[in-house]
């Protein structure tokens, strides 16, 4: 699937727009060959399944609703969820859990994904190494570090501790627990990272860097100015993409915290379940919204601005 | 190859090693242990190992759930992307070869279909209306809705790649537009859908958060649903817990060993497209 | 079954022309201890009603139980009998609209008046009756390092401190066990406290839903957060108190590693289960106040059995519910599942032989006056946040007072989703 973006942006238009013109004139007599009800059944589910019910959560979070009756209360959810300290941390959590990972799997991302293609030893397996947690179930992943990272009996704290080093209640500690978790995700993610930026490194021609020598550029400036630049389409990838998982992020946080200690890690996308559970429909669709107004707001200025440096190169 | 590219290899296999093998590894040794054994969490041999013993024990818990769950998971994923291959490469064909202004708005429902999160309880609430909820059949369509967007874009990126000549030749011979899809195109599009069906699969198998919210219910457990359980369940038995991470780690190891290639080749399709 | 059913129809038919078989429907929890109190009862009710049978399903428990149930109610989906919490969860169910009402039973009168209130709806018809003991919120205590370390059950607070200072200063042993891993388990101490605040507050229930007292400005409420606070700083805790769980806890004082645990009862079935060589070791006492007069017992009422509204069966299930409030159901769950605590139903007699942890909380019940409803049994506004706040209470996350004010925030939220007046 490796397609470089001159050939699908660029070429294919030009060449359909060409064929069109050839067969236009028949095409419309018989109908085009190309019928829109081939949008019907992927449409019919979509609109059912997702679009619907998305459409439908602007009005339910305008309500108080539980299974046996439903009342129109205006903003009063929305109110409700900036007034309350637990709601608005789980805000700030999300924010502060989906920058810290984006930013971690990008750059150790990058970094890793040059050494991985630096022609060093065991290459390949490395790779596979790397990039096997991602596949692995997110529950699984959870449990396991769960125990590994259990303050006086798991197996981290008992490594330290056999170095010297009194280990932290890596979960239990309210000030730790999120960016424990946080670390997890990042073992979990940063093998796609690595993946994308491997495939990105492998587009950029090596007589840049032969010209680079040539000026005489340190390995280095080779890096900053040959290396980083060319590689933004894979850098947008990835920040958007592990931007978009983190603000979404549930079961990672589930299994590993619940969003304890307390309220020490609970995101939007818990904090959503939890309403949910304890029958607040109206006020669990509110933090829905909630969460899909902060990512439209945050990854649609952010593709945009990397769209604009891309064209500006 | 110099030898310092063989002495970083080395330190980054041992750091590798140390980071991302060992979790596994000490996943591995508690399923063998014993309840006692395992009840302390150290990296240690199993004293007696109980692998098979723990195996059996886990399958048999609560009355075979794994085996239903594997079951009912099985199905759902098949059911998905059957439905999700056939639906997504329809409009990636349309989407790729008929350009108007449709195709903006189209293009947009993909992406929102992408980045947007489901609204979970208006959607319970319409599965309920439709009669759906905590059903299989109702999560088919869910997991469905939610690829679809992965799904058309690859199916887009790929049929560009697909003369149209060939669709022409068909029409000329006067094929139907149904026929020239179902038989011309889609044939062709085998790589690409080998690339969907194995990223779906995985996804779909390992999500939790879906069915936890879609499909309550004892009779309805999926792979993950089920080990989410069993951990309130394991409680003292560390050693049934692990082997459970295990059971629900090594089908995807599977899909990898032989499907590395498009693995790699979907999940990093993004990269180059932007 | 089908063969005997058919059988006794048939004998039963000769003198009974109206009788048919008949099968209800029962939805169970999934624990084991409510599994074969069911089966215990619908086996001794159909010894006398033969045509009559039952098939029991089971549910799971926790909120996703409680939504379980909640949605097949709405949906016209429920069982013939089912099982629930009594008192505020009961009035999520919105019993007036979805239940069978009970008054009209013939052994109404045996049941114990302060438990029937928790069973009411807005419309003051009863809804349910009692399908298991009455418990106790307090603390359970290793009894080998009392007698060791010359402790007294303590009567007030103050003593309890001192006896967790000695347990401290004189054992490796932690005093109080805390298993905040199961968040639930870490509201006792405030909930458990309740028996303390009614004897200084006595009308904070009333005021409390009418929206005039609050957890923040009720000094006896706003305790048992400072009694949580207090063991915290006092360093009381097993180390592990934020990764274990409710299984550890229970261990910990069954084999003296803590040698207190704040918690329920219903725990006696979990004891018998995981340490039966070592009940005899665990004994248990009330949350002792400040007041040495008044020392007792917070009582959590039992789960309840009723049965919805649109039944096709009212009149048999209104007679097993009969049943189960007489002192033959009373002696089928003591057979199915041993004693718990003291059952609610006049005329149930206990054996003679009980496990002394059970011994320990007869007393209570004994004497007048000592014993006093959990909160949620006296009102029907609970905040779905308190485990969250009192673990960070238990792990010094928050001070007392601002969890008093967060949680009174927490129910201030619940009283508006549900429309309560006067909030």
């Amino acid at each position: 699937m490796n397609l470089p973006t001159g050939r699908q942006a660029g070429s294919a238009p030009s060449h359909g727009r060409g064929s069109t013109a050839a067969t236009q004139a028949p095409a419309k007599r018989r109908g085009s060959p190309y019928p829109y009800w081939f949008v019907l059944p992927a449409g019919a589910i979509f609109g059912i399944f997702f679009l619907a019910p998305t459409l439908a959560s602007f009005y339910f979070a305008l309500t108080a609703w539980d299974l046996f009756s439903i009342r129109f209360i205006g903003f009063d959810n929305f109110v409700q969820f900036f007034r309350e300290p637990f709601l608005m941390q789980g805000l700030v959590n999300t924010l502060l859990f989906a920058s810290i990972t984006s930013a971690a799997k990008t750059v150790l991302g990058l970094l890793i994904a040059v050494l991985l293609t630096s022609g060093i030893f065991a290459q390949g397996l490395l790779r596979s190494i790397v990039f096997f947690p991602v596949l692995v179930s997110t529950i699984g992943i959870g449990l396991m570090f769960a125990e590994l990272m259990h303050p006086t009996e798991g197996a981290i704290n008992l490594a330290l501790a056999a170095i010297g080093i009194d280990g932290p209640g890596w979960l239990t500690n309210p000030s730790l627990a999120l960016f424990s978790v946080a670390m997890v995700d990042i073992w979990r993610g940063v093998g796609l990272a690595t993946l994308i930026y491997i495939a990105g490194l492998s587009t950029i021609a090596q007589d840049y860097y032969e010209a680079a020598r040539i000026d005489g550029a340190t390995r280095w400036q080779q890096f900053w100015r040959v290396t980083v630049p060319l590689v933004r389409p894979a850098t947008t990838t990835v920040v958007i993409l592990s931007l978009i998982g983190g603000l979404r992020l549930f079961d990672l946080i589930w299994a590993m915290t619940r969003g304890g200690p307390g309220f020490s890690s609970d995101v939007l996308a818990s904090v959503i379940y939890k309403q949910y559970q304890a029958g607040f429909y109206g006020l669990s669709t509110a933090g829905n919204v909630i969460l899909f107004l902060l990512i439209g707001l945050i990854i649609l200025p952010l593709a945009w601005w990397f769209n604009r440096k891309e064209v500006e190169q | 190859m110099k030898r310092r590219q063989y002495l970083i290899g080395a330190l980054s296999l041992a750091v590798a090693f140390v980071v991302f093998v060992i979790p596994f590894i000490f996943v591995f040794l508690n399923a063998a242990k014993t309840a006692a054994e395992s009840a302390t969490l150290d990296f240690s041999w199993p004293r007696e190992w109980r692998f098979w013993q723990n195996l059996v024990e886990v399958v048999q818990a609560r009355d075979y759930m794994l085996l239903l769950a594997y079951f009912n998971s099985t199905v759902i994923t098949v059911g998905a992307i059957a439905l999700m291959v056939v639906s997504g490469a329809m409009v990636g064909y349309l989407l790729q070869r008929r350009r108007t202004p449709w195709n903006r708005i189209i293009y947009g429902f993909v992406l929102a279909g992408l980045i947007i999160p489901p609204a979970v309880v208006p959607t319970i609430w319409l599965l309920q209306q439709i009669g759906l909820f905590k059903s299989i059949t109702g999560m088919i369509f869910i997991q469905c809705a939610y690829g679809l967007g992965f799904t058309v874009l690859l199916y887009r990126a790929f049929i560009a790649t697909i003369p149209r000549d060939l669709d022409e030749a068909a029409i000329i011979d006067g094929a139907k537009p149904w026929q020239v899809f179902f038989k011309v195109i889609l044939p062709l599009l085998k790589p690409v859908t080998v690339t969907v069906i194995v990223v779906q699969s995985i996804t779909i198998f390992n999500d939790f958060t879906h069915p936890l919210y879609y499909l309550p219910g004892a009779e309805n457990v999926t792979v993950q649903l089920t080990l989410y359980n069993f951990q309130s369940q394991f409680v003292s038995q560390m050693n049934l817990l692990f082997m459970n991470i295990l059971l629900v780690t090594v089908p995807p190891l599977i899909v990898f060993v032989f499907f590395n290639r498009q693995i790699v080749a979907g999940m990093t399709s993004g990269a180059v497209k932007g | 079954m089908k063969t005997r059913l058919i059988l006794s129809t048939a004998l039963v038919s000769g003198l009974a022309p109206a009788a048919f078989a008949q099968e209800l429907t029962i939805l169970s929890d999934s624990s084991p201890d409510t599994v074969a109190t069911f089966e215990a009862l619908t086996a001794a009710y159909t010894a006398q009603n033969p045509d009559v049978s039952f098939s029991i399903e089971t549910r799971p428990g926790g909120s996703e139980g409680d939504n379980l149930v909640k949605t097949r109610l709405a949906t016209g989906e429920m069982a013939d009998l089912f099982i629930y919490n009594s008192g505020s969860l009961l009035q999520a169910l919105r019993p007036d609209r979805t239940l069978l009402p009970i008054d009209d039973i013939e052994n109404y009168g045996q049941i114990n008046e302060a438990y029937l209130s928790t069973v009411q709806g807005a419309d003051g018809a009863t809804y349910g009756v009692p399908l298991e003991t009455a418990q106790g919120g307090g603390i359970y205590y290793h009894k080998p390092s009392y007698e060791e370390l010359g402790l007294e059950i303590p009567m007030t607070w103050d003593q309890f401190m001192a006896n967790n200072a000695a347990i401290s200063d004189q054992t490796d042993k932690a005093p109080i066990a805390q298993s905040y891993r199961d968040t639930w388990t870490s509201q006792l101490f405030v909930l458990a406290d309740f028996y303390n605040v009614l004897q200084a507050v006595p009308d904070f229930p009333e005021k409390f839903t009418a929206n005039e007292a609050k957890f923040a400005n009720t000094p006896a409420a706003a305790k048992g957060f400072e009694r949580l606070q207090e063991a915290f700083e006092a360093g009381y805790f097993n180390a592990d108190f934020g990764a274990a769980t409710y299984d550890d806890g229970l261990r910990m004082v069954a084999t003296g590693e803590a040698v207190h645990y704040p918690m329920l009862t219903f725990a006696v079935g979990a004891f018998q289960q995981n340490h039966p060589d070592l009940m005899e070791d665990v004994g248990f006492f009330a949350q002792p106040g400040d007041d040495l007069e008044a020392n007792g017992l917070t009582v959590w009422m039992p789960a309840s059995l009723y049965s919805p509204r649109d039944t096709e069966h009212p009149e048999i299930v209104r007679d097993f519910m009969n049943f189960v409030a007489s002192p033959a159901g009373c002696d089928a769950i003591t057979e199915a599942i041993g004693v718990t605590g003291p059952y609610l139903i006049e005329g149930c007699e206990l054996p003679a032989e009980v496990p002394g942890m059970v011994a320990d909380m007869m007393p209570y019940f004994d004497e007048e006056g000592r014993t006093a409803p959990a909160l949620e049994f006296l009102s029907p506004v609970k905040g779905p946040s308190l485990e969250q706040i009192t673990v960070e209470v238990g792990s010094g996350i928050r001070d007392a007072a601002s969890a008093a004010a967060l949680y009174d925030q927490d129910v201030e939220k619940l009283a508006r989703q549900l429309g309560l007046p006067g909030w």
